[in-house]
């Protein structure tokens, strides 16, 4: 017969000691309350930033999204242009990123290379997120803005009929912000996508290759689809930082108040706006920096909404 | 010794002399075998011995594992599957896979099956591929009014036969099988071994088993796989290749006798 080594006829419920019981409960408690005191800043800080924006919301209302003069003399203002740049350049640098990152991604999940020479590259992957955003800032301005602009120049000469190319550049603006933005957002969507795809059973491969698919119709077909709610996760990631994203943007936007279809244009973002005007700004025009900061916080919602959705639905099946 | 390539009839899939390697490690020797047409055939034998190995190399399936290496000849229809002209995509279509865990896509059940057609631009009517792939392995009644469902939400047994119907729909000449019930409660078993004997008028199938039951019930041949300690590790061979129920009744070798009638080692 086999004896189960549990066999001892010890009663079950008296098996630990109190302090250890206790210890549970205690740690039950703190991170309980760490988890609320987290809940409670947020809420603070919405409640806060919504007294100091209701001035704002009183005078100018929703045509504050809508008209472009932002006018400390007149004390008149409203934020058109800069919620326009934040969606134009945070989608520019999402057109330029996504394709870019998950690539890299596939090319890193599957074995393409030597493992010895993936771990370094994904390394240095990672190691493009910690680059403070102040650096990427002057290297834009330094090294990017003037080759962009030579760049951008023929662009204007040959294609100026498009609307999005018909300015010439002169410097900074719209389009070094979104290219900027994308190298910073890239790390992200190459790590979270690669997660995800790494995470894709080897199960479903074998299935696909069993079934005589390619390399290629096995990442395109099953892989990718697969992994397809992770990838999204990271884009939305990627997303919320561009659009946040304040530094870099700041020094190669141009930080003009107007709204351009040309990507050439200089422009301004929300984030730029704020760190440009909040050390100078008092009155009603703390009070509209505070509303401009709550549509900000609104758009990243919206956008975490709709990823939210078009996950799900893509998961039904 | 080693009573090999005993069935006379027509093989469709043979190897001979096959040592397959994991890097230097030789994990089976000397594999000669002839797979007979439109028979089951069951590779039985303990764990590590090299059925799957060797079910793998079938439809070059191995070639996905880096390490993986084959000294020695493995045909099918004459033809020499590792010859370089051969492209591994191309065997995979003809000679189909189950696995031991029933791997449905994420994708809908009607998806599933359209899955490989697909690949190949399939020009016929693909609802009416679908209707008889799933026909095929039994699973049509339980499942023909929710083919928009996902392949996922089925039971354990009726993903296995999505499996085993998506396999079908790619109309191949041989279906490899690698533990395809072990997961399985013995009513959907039964039904997948119910299912062999149709599925035998078609196509050939192999059939690596633990079960030895399964293996005397359903197939028509068997190969008895042992493993022994070696300088070069543990490497797995062909202790005896016959008719089933000579493996089972009156088998050549002590190690046979012994495994199958439950007595090992
Ligand atoms: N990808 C691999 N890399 C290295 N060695 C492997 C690999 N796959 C299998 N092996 C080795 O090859 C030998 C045969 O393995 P195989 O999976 O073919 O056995 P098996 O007979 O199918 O066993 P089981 O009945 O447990 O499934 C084992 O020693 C195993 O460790
Ligand atoms: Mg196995």
């Amino acid at each position: 017969m086999v004896v189960s080594p549990n066999q001892n006829n010890e009663p079950m419920q008296r098996h630990r000691s109190s302090l250890s019981r206790n210890l549970d409960a205690a740690f039950v408690w703190l991170t309980g309350g760490f988890a609320s005191l987290i809940a409670f800043l947020l809420i603070a800080i919405a409640i806060r930033v919504g007294v100091d924006a209701s001035p704002a919301i009183a005078k100018f209302g929703l045509g504050f999204l809508f008209e472009s003069r932002w006018d400390p003399v007149k004390d008149i203002y409203s934020a058109f242009p800069q919620i326009y740049g934040t969606i134009v350049s945070s989608f520019l640098a999402l057109l330029l990123a996504v394709p870019v990152g998950i690539g890299v991604a596939i090319f890193l999940s599957e074995d393409f290379i030597p493992e010895k020479i993936q771990r370094p590259v994904i390394f240095l992957v990672e190691l493009l997120a910690a680059i403070p955003s102040v650096v990427y800032g002057l290297w834009g301005i330094f090294v990017l803005i003037p080759v962009l602009r030579d760049m951008g120049k023929g662009v204007h000469q040959s294609l100026g009929w498009l609307p999005f190319f018909s300015t010439s550049p002169s410097g900074p603006g719209m389009y070094v912000a979104g290219i900027i933005l994308a190298i910073m957002i890239l790390p992200i969507i190459t790590a979270i996508s690669r997660d995800a795809l790494v995470a894709v059973p080897i199960e479903l491969r074998q299935a696909a290759y069993g079934l005589g698919a390619t390399r290629w119709e096995t990442i395109f077909k099953i892989i990718l689809p697969a992994a397809f709610s992770g990838v999204i996760g990271g884009i939305m990631l990627a997303l919320g930082r561009a659009m946040g994203e304040t530094m870099a943007v700041t020094m190669v936007i141009g930080n003009a108040n107007k709204a351009s279809i040309s990507l050439f244009d200089q422009g301004s973002t929300v984030s730029s706006l704020l760190a440009n005007q909040f050390a100078e700004a008092s009155g009603l025009q703390v009070s509209s920096l505070m509303y401009a900061a709550i549509v900000l916080f609104v758009l990243t919602l919206v956008v975490n909404i709709l990823a939210q959705v078009v996950v799900q639905r893509v998961n039904r099946i | 010794m080693v009573s090999s390539s005993r069935p006379q009839i027509q093989p469709i899939l043979s190897s001979k002399d096959a040592n397959i390697y994991y890097g230097n490690f030789l994990a089976v020797r000397d594999v000669t075998i002839d797979i007979p047409k439109n028979s089951i055939t069951a590779f039985i034998g303990p764990s590590g011995c090299g059925k799957s190995t060797v079910l793998r190399c079938f439809n070059r399936l191995n070639d996905l594992i880096k390490t993986f290496k084959m000294r020695g000849s493995m045909n099918y229809h004459g033809q020499d599957l590792y010859s370089p002209e051969i492209d591994p995509v191309a065997v995979r279509r003809q000679i189909g896979m189950v696995f031991q865990k029933p791997n449905p896509f994420p994708k809908s059940i009607y998806d599933n099956i359209a899955f490989g057609p697909r690949l190949v631009k399939y020009k016929g009517n693909m609802d009416e591929l679908v209707e008889r792939s799933l026909r095929g392995s039994a699973l049509w009644d339980e499942v023909k009014d929710k083919l928009k469902e996902s392949g996922l939400a089925l039971s354990g047994g009726q993903q296995q036969r999505l499996c085993i119907a998506r396999a079908i729909a790619m109309q191949p000449d041989v279906i490899l099988m690698d533990e395809p019930c072990s997961a399985l409660d013995p009513i959907s078993t039964l039904k997948i071994e119910d299912l062999f004997q149709e599925l035998k008028e078609k196509y050939t199938i192999v059939i690596v088993t633990h079960n030895m039951q399964q293996a005397s019930r359903a197939s028509d041949y068997t190969a008895f796989f042992n493993v022994e300690q070696t300088d070069r590790g543990r490497t797995g061979h062909i202790v005896e290749y016959d008719r089933t129920e000579v493996i089972f009744q009156n088998p050549q070798q002590q190690a046979t006798q012994s495994y199958v009638s439950g007595r090992f080692g």
